[in-house]
């Protein structure tokens, strides 16, 4: 070992007492560095708290001896052992009179001790009393010690001390006095916002050094508040210039640079200044530009302040020149083999670019040869800078774009930042997320963002926003609350970010952190939880109910950072057969198989122009919804679910929320589609203890996608029983989450009836995960049918994507609204929420509640776009149940020609 | 601000802990712990900065540089700027350089008061107070001085002056 080589050399002037300490150190310290193993060396030093323990306490120890022991503490402490016992001994060091004792005891009470520690009120007298001493040595270590332990309590006790020794005749007294006050101002600003002044009088301290020290606190101030102190702009300029032009002492030189540290200061301070002040800034641009010219590039220290006036320079109001020679400094930077100045000029890049975007360009090359760099941190940072650029170009995308940006590349773009790049590098990954949120932060509050983009902000800042601890939950919630708030009318928007909130939640509580809700998050989950729009309702209260969650139950529901995770899916339902079973035995009837029941029809491949498909478990359209002749003749048994059938949607539109683009009119003459309209609002009237099935599959159909379905299944048999789970691979964000919801809503339907749980055996067929559809958890809704292969018909569904945390459901569904939901075929994604306006049985029809709890069984998955028009329907409503009723159509029955009608 | 000051060995014992935030020590540990397992990884010519946020949590940076048998690590937040840092290790170093004439690992162990003294000249409170390794020094002297002076019992058997001209 190289310092064993000089140990004798130590050893001999330690017997001397060269180094003013015993020999026993010196042992102690050589045994330390000798020892073999951490265990060895914690034998030693466990030994050396022992004997210092004893003889600590010994009657009449001499001083110098004294003063060895507490070093020694020191010494045991920083290797990371217990020596509180002998604290008492270091305050009672400080009380002594000689210089050195006094000096070692608050050397060491400033390493033992923090703030709040309960030995600190024997302190505070004597620190009064040294702060007044004579002896600047005392003073100074008096300062130290204020520095390091006066609290927000003890402020006021010293306070006045500190002030007047502003004006001792020592200039290092002074200094320590503006820094004691820096720390009084970091510990509680009020404490001397009367004495901010001083800091101002402090710049025209004689001694430069003074002056100097008196940037750090001013630094502080013009950080929180730069307006006030706009004034000293052309103080600050004046003082720059002439440090710069070697005006200072000679000893203030550092390699043959002016006082590089107050230069450096200065810039700072200057960045703040003349941030978006024109008028400021004009001041500056000629010492700034000097600066450049002269500064030696071939030192450290002279790159230091060369990287300063970039910083500077990309700072305050832009100007060509100076931006022209940033430009020039920071090509050299990069070009130079020093990995240190590399890493600066792919920092100060960053910065410069904002402002010269062309820059990036020449130097391309460069920045990815850092990104080949053998030094991670050099890597790193390079990765920041592209993150950085990637997301401000995403983000002009979508606000010159607008609305006209496609939704599927918001989800693209949520898929990017939630998977990265496909590499096993997280760091990078993590770091494009922060840089993501971190930009979304920045831009959230920027008036009229178009809808797209705010969903992708909202999406981000839920999953992302407090994973890297930078954001406090409070602070992401209060932005995601103000979204809700100023873009009350895009309920897409809404519901993102609702959804957002609720991960936060459930994201705190994972981490055990105590739930802090802002009165506006609050105020906003009431709102909603009365919402018109039932999806923005289901969100609410599901919000709601996650809080109420513990920890355990939080971290299965929604697992952190679990966007990308595959989802497992039980696709035969087998966690469903003990349920069937004890139904069976309460006398339920069993299930019958699709293909021996009778009056089974299927409608099958409707195909639709424009290839968008929704595929639609067919299963229950019941009869009573059509007034027609042909719907009377037939009336099916009650549970018949077809084979799934695809039921192909007319167009679009017709999903969209637009009344005028609805195909189907809700006028009476257009019968079935408008009974169905009726249908959904119904619901909760029925006659099922539960929610009503067609409430289920309207909030389904508004969410629209396959990824519900699927989610929704997985989420059952995760929620609910530990069975096999095949799965599929697919990698969505949100999918975990999705299940979540579904496994909340499937705890929720108790009540489910026998009935039901006979349709959820049904249920693996609506199911199929398509693998290939998933990404991104775009929202593509899709059963499958058995018959059909549903994936293949659904690729044309991709475009439609949507939010993965709009699916919410009923809140209270029952297994057949389950079921009912997953047939929904949807589309794109905004069209989600209008429908699910739909639900809030505005239009319920009292009547009707009957028919309708039948109709449950039919899973009405058509959805109606003409539920938009609501309100006048009612009368007609009723007409039609009575006239349905009068032909005693069982609404149970499914009707392939209601399609026919529909979509013929 | 400068967050803390570190002098580390290469077999991870620390020879110089300064916090300038209030930590406890069990914490302190586990920091200086988390810093050395960086350190240590770390080729020969990569730059002297390292993500520090992971380990000292947001808006933190490292700085840190290698002489002979230690690691000087200096942890700081954005209002400093890291190549004015990796000086300030810079002039720490040179400073105890020539106030020990060559120093050595051991000289840093046996005069923990006057490191202590020196580095406290250097930065006081978390800001940089004083950058001329000569001002420093001569700073430290006086201080030995009047301590000397002060000292009834004769603490110091030398004065300053008098080992170092050994």
């Amino acid at each position: 070992m190289e310092q064993l080589k000089t140990i004798g050399r130590e050893l001999a002037m330690g017997s001397q007492g060269g180094f003013g300490q015993s020999k026993e150190f010196l042992d102690l310290v050589k045994s330390i560095g000798e020892a073999r193993s951490k265990a060895e060396e914690d034998r030693i030093v466990l030994r050396e708290i022992e004997s210092l323990k004893r003889r600590i306490v010994e009657p009449g120890i001499p001083k110098r001896k004294m003063k060895e022991y507490i070093i020694r503490l020191v010494y045991v402490e920083m290797l990371g052992h217990d020596a509180s016992f002998g604290y008492i001994h270091a305050v009672k060091m400080t009380h002594d009179d000689n210089l050195v004792l006094k000096r070692t005891g608050y050397l060491a009470v400033t390493l033992f001790l923090n703030e709040d520690h309960d030995l600190i009120i024997l302190i505070v007298n004597t620190i009064q009393k040294d702060l007044k001493s004579d002896n600047y040595l005392i003073v100074c270590a008096a300062l130290n010690a204020v520095c390091k332990l006066i609290n927000e309590e003890t402020i006021p006790a010293v306070l006045p001390q500190v002030v007047e020794l502003l004006g001792h005749s020592k200039e290092a007294v002074r200094k320590k006095a503006i820094m004691a006050l820096h720390r009084f101002y970091h510990k509680s600003p009020s404490s001397i916002s009367h004495l901010l002044s001083n800091f101002r009088k402090k710049l025209c301290d004689s001694d430069p050094g003074v002056m100097g020290a008196t940037l750090c606190p001013l630094f502080d101030l013009i950080t929180n508040d730069a307006n006030s102190y706009k004034d000293l702009v052309v103080s600050f300029v004046s003082i720059l210039k002439q440090v710069a032009e070697h005006r200072l002492p000679k000893a203030y030189d550092y390699h043959q640079l002016p006082a590089p540290f107050i230069q450096i200061r200065l810039l700072k301070i200057l960045a703040l200044l003349g941030s978006g002040d024109k008028q400021a800034s004009e001041h500056m641009y000629t010492v700034v530009g000097d600066i450049f010219r002269k500064c030696d590039s071939s030192s450290n220290i002279g790159n230091a302040v060369l990287y300063e006036c970039i910083c500077c320079v990309s700072s305050i109001h832009p100007n060509p020149k100076l931006l022209e020679a940033a430009a020039d400094v920071i090509a050299r930077f990069l070009k130079s083999d020093s990995h240190n100045l590399k890493y600066m000029g792919i920092d100060a890049l960053g910065r410069l670019i904002k402002l010269s975007p062309e820059i990036a360009e020449q130097h391309q090359l460069a920045v990815i040869d850092c990104l080949e760099d053998p030094d991670d941190t050099l890597k790193r940072k390079t990765f920041e800078l592209l993150n950085h650029w990637f997301i401000q170009t995403m983000n002009k995308v979508f606000e010159h774009a607008g609305d006209l940006v496609n939704i599927k590349v918001a989800h693209n773009l949520m898929r990017l930042i939630a998977e990265g790049f496909g590499e096993d590098d997280d760091t990078a990954d993590s770091q494009l997320r922060s840089s993501a949120v971190e930009s979304y932060l920045h831009i959230i509050g920027e008036p009229k963002l178009p809808s797209v983009f705010l969903q992708v902000i909202c999406w981000v800042l839920g999953e992302y926003g407090t994973a890297d601890g930078k954001f406090s939950a409070s602070y992401i919630t209060g932005k995601l609350c103000d979204v809700a708030e100023s873009y009350s009318s895009d309920e897409t928007v809404k519901g993102y970010a609702v959804t957002a909130l609720m991960k936060i939640y459930a994201f705190e509580i994972a981490a055990g952190r105590k739930l802090d809700i802002l009165p506006e998050c609050q105020s906003l989950i009431e709102e909603l939880s009365a919402s018109h729009s039932t999806d923005l309702q289901q969100r609410a209260y599901e919000l709601q109910a996650v809080i109420g969650l513990d920890v355990r139950a939080i971290g299965s529901i929604m697992p952190s950072d679990a966007s990308c995770e595959d989802i497992e899916v039980d696709k035969s339902l087998s966690f469903l057969n003990g349920y069937v079973e004890k139904s069976l035995e309460k006398g339920a009837q069993p299930y019958i198989p699709e293909n021996e029941r009778f009056g089974m029809v299927n409608i099958s491949n409707f195909r639709n122009q424009d290839q968008l498909e929704v595929t639609s478990h067919g299963l229950r359209f019941e009869a009573y919804e059509l007034p027609k002749p042909s719907v009377q003749s037939r009336t099916p048994p009650i549970s018949v679910a077809s084979s799934t059938e695809l039921v192909p949607v007319p167009e679009p539109s017709y999903y969209r929320e637009t009344p005028q683009t609805a195909p189907v009119p809700s006028s009476s003459d257009t019968g079935p589609s408008g009974l169905k309209l009726r249908l959904d609002g119904v619901q909760k009237k029925w006659g099922r203890p539960t929610y009503s099935s067609s409430s289920a599959s309207t909030s389904n159909s508004s969410s629209l996608k396959v990824v519900n379905g699927v989610t929704q299944v997985d989420g059952v048999s995760s929620g609910n029983s530990k069975t096999h789970e095949t799965s599929y691979d697919s990698r969505r964000p949100q999918v975990a989450k999705a299940s979540s919801h579904a496994s909340e809503r499937f705890h929720t339907s108790k009540s489910t009836t026998i009935y039901s749980a006979d349709n959820a055996v049904e249920k693996p067929n609506l199911v199929q995960p398509p693998p290939d559809l998933l990404d991104l958890g775009e929202p593509i809704v899709a059963t499958s049918a058995p018959s059909v292969d549903p994936f293949r018909q659904l690729e044309g569904l991709l475009d439609s994507t949507q939010d993965p945390g709009t699916f919410g459901g009923t809140k209270a569904p029952d297994f057949m609204a389950l079921y009912a939901e997953t047939p929904a075929g949807g589309r794109s994604a905004g069209v989600a929420l209008p429908l699910s306006l739909n639900r809030d049985g505005d239009n319920l029809i009292p009547g009707l509640s009957n028919a309708s709890s039948n109709t449950v069984h039919g899973g009405t998955t058509v959805t109606n776009p003409s539920q938009i028009s609501k309100g006048p329907n009612v009368k007609e409503a009723l007409e039609k149940d009575a006239l349905v009723r009068q032909m005693g159509v069982t609404p149970s029955g499914q009707n392939p020609n209601l399609f026919k009608d529909l979509f013929g | 601000m400068i967050k803390s000051v570190l002098v580390i060995n290469t077999q991870g014992k620390p020879r110089l802990t300064k916090f300038y935030d209030i930590l406890a020590v069990e914490k302190q540990q586990e920091l200086l712990r988390s810093v050395f397992g960086v350190l240590c990884s770390r080729a020969d010519n990569v730059s002297n900065f390292v993500e520090a946020e992971s380990i000292f949590g947001p808006d933190s940076r490292l700085v840190y540089k290698h002489y002979a048998t230690l690691y000087f690590v200096i942890v700081f937040d954005s209002s400093e700027n890291e190549l004015a840092m990796l000086d300030l290790i810079q002039v720490f170093v040179e400073t105890l350089d020539k106030f020990f004439r060559n120093v050595s690992e051991l000289d840093m162990v046996f005069n923990y008061s006057k490191l202590h003294n020196i580095l406290d000249g250097i930065i006081f409170g978390g800001q940089v107070m004083e950058t001329s390794s000569a001002e420093i020094i001569r700073a430290v002297e006086e201080i030995s001085k009047l301590e000397a002076a002060s000292n009834s019992i004769s603490l110091v058997p030398k004065t300053v002056s008098g080992w170092r001209s050994r």
